[in-house]
């Protein structure tokens, strides 16, 4: 069953000037997630928006559980998690007055609020600052508040929107830790983000948008296919480079191309470990020492690359733009 | 029922917050005593022939100003709520659309009563006797509330207009402070330029202060000259003006914010 349908969606923002989303369609299966990648100003947050019923689309159609997000937005809020680009909490009160608050507006009783309050601290390792103002977070510590608010009354599916951007390197690690916990736990996720890494690491299936439209869709590997196969990449020693060249392309039977500034051999190959077996054994019976040797999967940045035309763009001072409330 | 829980959640919030940051209610309290104080000694020879002196008339003027510049902190507090995206996760509950709103509104509401019972007894302090009795100085500070929630609306839709929450808060002071001193609220209108007095009659602030010091007992001395309607009819005018405010700026700022998008 699909969890999240979207279909044709359009929005246009300055009198049409600006398509924030031109025809986007996707969809989620129950208890999978899906990543939809897409570097800034793609469409990833106004598809986030529109799907949370925070924004009406011009024209299209969306569903969230089933629920039409534009006819019965009330009854779509009661079955979501939201959680965005940036903590939404309030930053003057504590981690549990947080917790408790929210979980008031989603009609817990307040003993209940409050038991769900500590459990979530609890699960999200923040009961030793739970009293603490927000204020006084690291940026991780904040994100984790922000997606145990969006988590209080279970949703059956969960919307993030850049759950890591602008986070240190050990938040984006923790992060990605608490959203596999909920992943195991069968929670269905749609996920956005601009880190190619991300998508692959935690998303069952991907779609790549740009410009308002979905470009490709595809499990990671699938979307790397697209892009070309696995390739062989080995270094050798200066004297070697020519034997080791005519050994490879034996073996192979692929045409290698040598960088000769890096002394590196690389060759695409369809079954990639075999071959890399295979070669290992010429070089060893034919006395070519390698230096480095590698099997090398496109990365999604070179996937994106191949789609657009253009790189995914890493993050950029627009974050703090948006922060301020710009929005394309 | 449900909508009327939500928006309580809310002011309770912002009940929380000022336990948690007590320096915003000790500001707020501070600021309009300061305003009495300076203004009993360094004006109180303005009320030469006042019965009861210059503070008779001065209080219900600062009351008044102090709760016309709740719409600046209600627009502030709201434009700060969508500046760190706190809208949208509002906006993203199960809960009625008008929850956060209202609840802010009340709680801006309920620091006013704080406020204006801080600052009736610095007034009583430095002279201030109301003559009306107990039921209507309670319906004067109850009058002031109202004006001061009518306020909070326009409060709101400058909140929900604004990008910067420390831009709308100056330009809601920008707007207010003015207001607050083309009236009658410090001094008698007669000896404003002819347009001003025009201006300083039918100005909301001039008919709420009008209004308050006819509640509390004190005859408004301090300038009828054009013979207007809400100079006349005070406190009457005061309730139109209320209304007035709030069925314009309601249905704005639910509509705002339903639409809301952080553009």
């Amino acid at each position: 069953m699909k969890s999240v349908i979207a279909e044709n969606l359009v929005k246009t923002y300055r009198k049409g000037a600006v398509r924030a989303l031109d025809g986007l369609s996707l969809d989620v299966e129950e208890g999978t997630v899906l990543g939809v990648l897409g570097p800034n100003g793609a469409g990833k947050t106004t598809t986030v928006r529109v799907l949370s019923t925070l924004l009406e689309p011009d024209s299209g159609h969306a569903t969230v559980g089933g629920i039409d997000v534009v006819k019965n937005p009330k009854a779509v809020r009661q079955i979501i998690g939201l959680s965005g680009q940036y903590a939404a909490v309030d930053e003057t009160l504590t981690g549990w007055d947080n917790l408790v608050m929210f979980g008031q507006l989603y009609h817990l009783s307040a003993v209940q609020a409050k038991v769900r309050a500590n459990e979530l601290l609890e699960q999200f390792s923040l009961t030793d600052a739970a009293h603490r103002p927000i204020k006084t977070f690291s940026g991780g510590m904040r994100r984790r508040l922000d997606l145990a608010a969006s988590l209080i009354i279970r949703p059956k599916v969960l919307f993030l929107d850049e759950p890591t951007t602008g986070l240190d390197p050990r938040g984006r690690m923790e992060m990605w830790g608490v959203i596999e916990d909920l992943v195991r736990e069968g929670v269905t996720l749609l996920l956005t983000t601009q880190y190619l890494e991300e998508a692959d690491q935690l998303a069952d299936d991907i779609v790549v948008i740009d410009q308002g439209k979905v470009i490709a869709r595809g499990t990671s590997d699938q979307l790397k296919d697209k892009v070309g196969g696995e390739r062989i990449e080995i270094v050798v020693a200066q004297a070697n480079l020519v034997q080791a060249k005519e050994v490879i392309e034996r073996v192979t039977h692929g045409e290698a191309t040598v960088d000769q500034g890096m002394r590196r051999i690389s060759v695409p190959v369809p079954d990639g470990t075999q071959s890399l077996i295979a070669v290992i054994r010429e070089f060893d019976s034919a006395g070519i020492h390698a230096l480095d040797l590698a099997l090398k999967r496109p990365s999604l940045d070179d996937v994106f690359l191949s789609l657009t035309g253009h790189i995914a763009e890493a993050e950029t001072p627009e974050v703090d733009h948006k922060r301020r409330g710009a929005r394309k | 029922m449900n909508g009327i829980k939500d928006a309580l959640v809310i002011t309770k919030r912002q009940l929380l917050q000022l336990t948690r940051v007590p320096e915003v209610l000790i500001f707020n309290t501070i600021q309009p005593v300061m305003f009495v104080l300076l203004f009993r000694y360094v004006f109180g020879g303005l009320g030469a022939g006042i019965k009861g002196g210059y503070v008779q008339l001065l209080m219900p003027g600062i009351f008044v100003q102090t709760v016309t510049f709740t719409l600046a902190a209600t627009a502030q507090g709201l434009a700060q709520d969508m500046e760190k995206g706190l809208i949208d996760r509002f906006r993203s509950l199960p809960i009625a659309r008008s929850a956060l709103v209202v609840g802010r509104t009340l709680g801006d509401g309920l620091l006013n009563i704080v406020v204006l019972i801080v600052m009736g007894a610095a007034g009583y302090i430095v002279g201030w006797r109301p003559t009306s009795g107990p039921l209507h100085i309670f319906l004067g500070f109850l009058t002031l509330l109202f004006f001061g929630y009518a306020l909070s609306w326009a409060g709101i839709f400058a909140g929900l207009m604004s990008k910067d929450a420390r831009v709308v808060a100056n330009v809601s002071f920008l707007f207010t402070f003015p207001l607050t001193f083309l009236s009658n609220a410090f001094a008698s209108t007669t000896s404003m330029p002819r347009a001003l007095q025009y201006f300083a009659e039918w100005n909301p602030v001039s008919t709420m202060v009008a209004a308050a010091r006819q509640l509390f007992g004190f005859h408004n001395t301090f300038g009828v000259t054009a013979h207007s309607f809400p100079s006349e009819h005070p406190i009457v005018a005061s309730f139109i003006y209320m209304v007035l405010i709030m069925s314009i700026f309601i249905p704005l700022s639910v509509n705002r914010y339903k639409n809301a998008n952080r553009r």
